[in-house]
């Protein structure tokens, strides 16, 4: 995923969005694509085709786990990855999405 | 070469539609094409489209809302996996049918507006619909769907866009699409009335863009632009028969909402044909593919692969040659054609024809060759 560039961050990183817990939006849906055998995003008018990380993220994005939340279970289960890595992925990804108006909470 | 794999279906259920706007991308003949498909029929080209890799469905018209079967429609399609978007004047709804659809499993609904000033919004509708359809973006968010207001912009509307974006912000739309009106069907017909002059064009993209940054993550504002005050054509449905196709009320599977008006091409209905194998052979839907059709300069431009030469029902309509560069381009040998139309539509003059079943009896007995415009 594309490098985010520091504004993004400060975005994200702020006290109050520590507690943030992204929903997904009722108006976006998570389902898998036969043709090009991986999962997408759909909702109105358009469609993300997702890498392997993103639906994981996404799955996770249910109220309930922080940033840091989804960071640990990310990390807990993608063994020998770095975990600043997987934090710039999770922030990355979940900012563009919110932009697009995809997260709730 | 295997078709490209589609993403959109836009499945155009019936041409029946209580409004009459000014301008209906539907046929100017649309009411000579009678026999509508069945609920089955609809049914198994929305499992084909789901084979082929569609993910969007869009249930439109005409007005929708007219099919009693849009329930089971609705059911069948969710039952594919299909994201499912019914698009609607909004009039012939109501609560209890839209608690019925969101049970069925409809993901989205997509109302137009015509305007934030009531006469004027009538007169582009041609009937009395102002007050309901605000009831009824009222109810859709009460019911729980997401909301995508859409407004064909054009003369008439254009300077009040910035109303248009409060209202839509009030009403809780998600999403706000700022049509500029692409002249096809009734609109062509109406363009002289129509069409915003340059500087009112101009005037929006400050405007939007401003919009746009305000509400960025509560409200996503699309808007597409007035192609013939722009350089380059634009890249019309993503390329021919490439991600979109429109299936009419009679089944035919096109590429677009006016391919029908390009003489010589045969469109196959999945009546007769089933959808997956139309999509890969239909003569229609392969005329345009690829690049090999091209005439110069389009054939030796290195914009082909991002604009595909523009539209050729537009190129046809306009220039008379359906393969020809589409004449809003800069670089297109007819690209006059458009100065002229600009010219007259500064001149703000023009009749309203309204789309209704008179009007498009009298459309259908004038000569079928378009006039040079």
């Amino acid at each position: 995923m594309a490098q985010i560039s520091e504004h993004q961050m400060a975005e994200l990183s702020d006290d109050a969005s520590a507690s943030w817990r992204p929903r997904l939006s009722p108006k976006a849906r998570l389902r898998w694509d036969e043709v090009e055998k991986r999962f997408m995003l759909v909702f109105p008018e358009a469609a993300l085709m997702l890498n392997e990380t993103a639906p994981e993220i996404l799955k996770l994005c249910d109220g309930e786990h922080t940033i840091e939340g989804i960071v640990d279970d990310l990390a807990g289960r993608f063994v020998g990855i770095d975990r600043e890595a997987i934090k710039e992925d999770v922030t990355g990804f979940l900012t563009r999405i919110k932009r697009r108006g995809l997260l709730e909470g | 070469m295997a078709a490209p794999r589609p993403y959109t279906l836009v499945a155009e259920l019936t041409y029946k539609c209580p409004l009459k706007c000014l301008y209906c991308s539907n046929p100017l003949n649309y009411h000579e094409m009678r026999g509508e498909l069945s609920t089955e029929e609809w049914c198994r080209a929305f499992t084909d489209a789901a084979k082929l890799g569609v993910v969007q469905l869009h249930l439109t018209g005409g007005e929708p809302v007219v099919r009693k079967d849009l329930p089971d429609l609705i059911r069948h399609a969710r039952s594919c996996e299909l994201y499912t978007n019914l698009i609607t004047g909004g009039t012939l709804l109501d609560e209890e049918k839209l608690l019925l659809y969101k049970e069925c499993g409809l993901d989205h609904v997509q109302l137009s507006i015509q305007d934030t000033d009531r006469r004027t919004a009538e007169l582009i509708a041609g009937i009395r619909s102002y007050d309901k359809k605000l009831d009824i973006a009222r109810l859709i968010k009460k019911v729980g769907f997401p909301l995508t207001l859409n407004v064909c912009l054009h003369r008439l509307n254009i300077d009040h866009v910035p109303a248009l974006i409060a209202q839509a912000a009030d009403l809780g739309a998600q999403r706000l699409e700022l049509a500029n009106t692409a002249y096809y069907g009734w609109a062509l017909e109406n363009r002289s009335a129509l069409m915003p002059t340059r500087a009112q064009f101009e005037h929006l993209e400050p405007l939007v863009k401003e919009a746009r940054a305000r509400y960025e993550g509560t409200m996503e504002i699309i808007s597409t632009k007035v192609d013939y005050y722009s350089d380059y054509p634009k890249p019309c449905m993503g390329g021919w028969g490439k991600t979109y196709m429109v299936i009419v009320p009679t089944g035919e599977v096109l590429p677009c909402h006016a391919a029908q008006v390009i003489p010589g091409l045969h469109f196959d209905t999945v009546r007769n044909l089933p959808l997956t194998n139309i999509w890969e052979h239909s003569q229609g839907l392969n005329a345009f593919r690829g690049y090999d059709w091209m005439q110069e300069p389009c054939r030796s431009c290195p914009m082909k692969t991002t604009d595909f030469g523009g539209c050729r029902c537009q190129a046809y309509l306009l220039a008379k040659d359906a393969a020809a560069t589409d004449p809003v381009c800069s670089l297109s040998p007819q690209h006059g054609i458009i100065r002229e139309a600009i010219a007259e539509a500064e001149q703000g003059n023009g009749s309203l024809i309204y789309r209704d079943r008179k009007n498009s009896e009298r459309l259908s007995a004038r000569s079928q060759e378009p006039v040079p415009r």
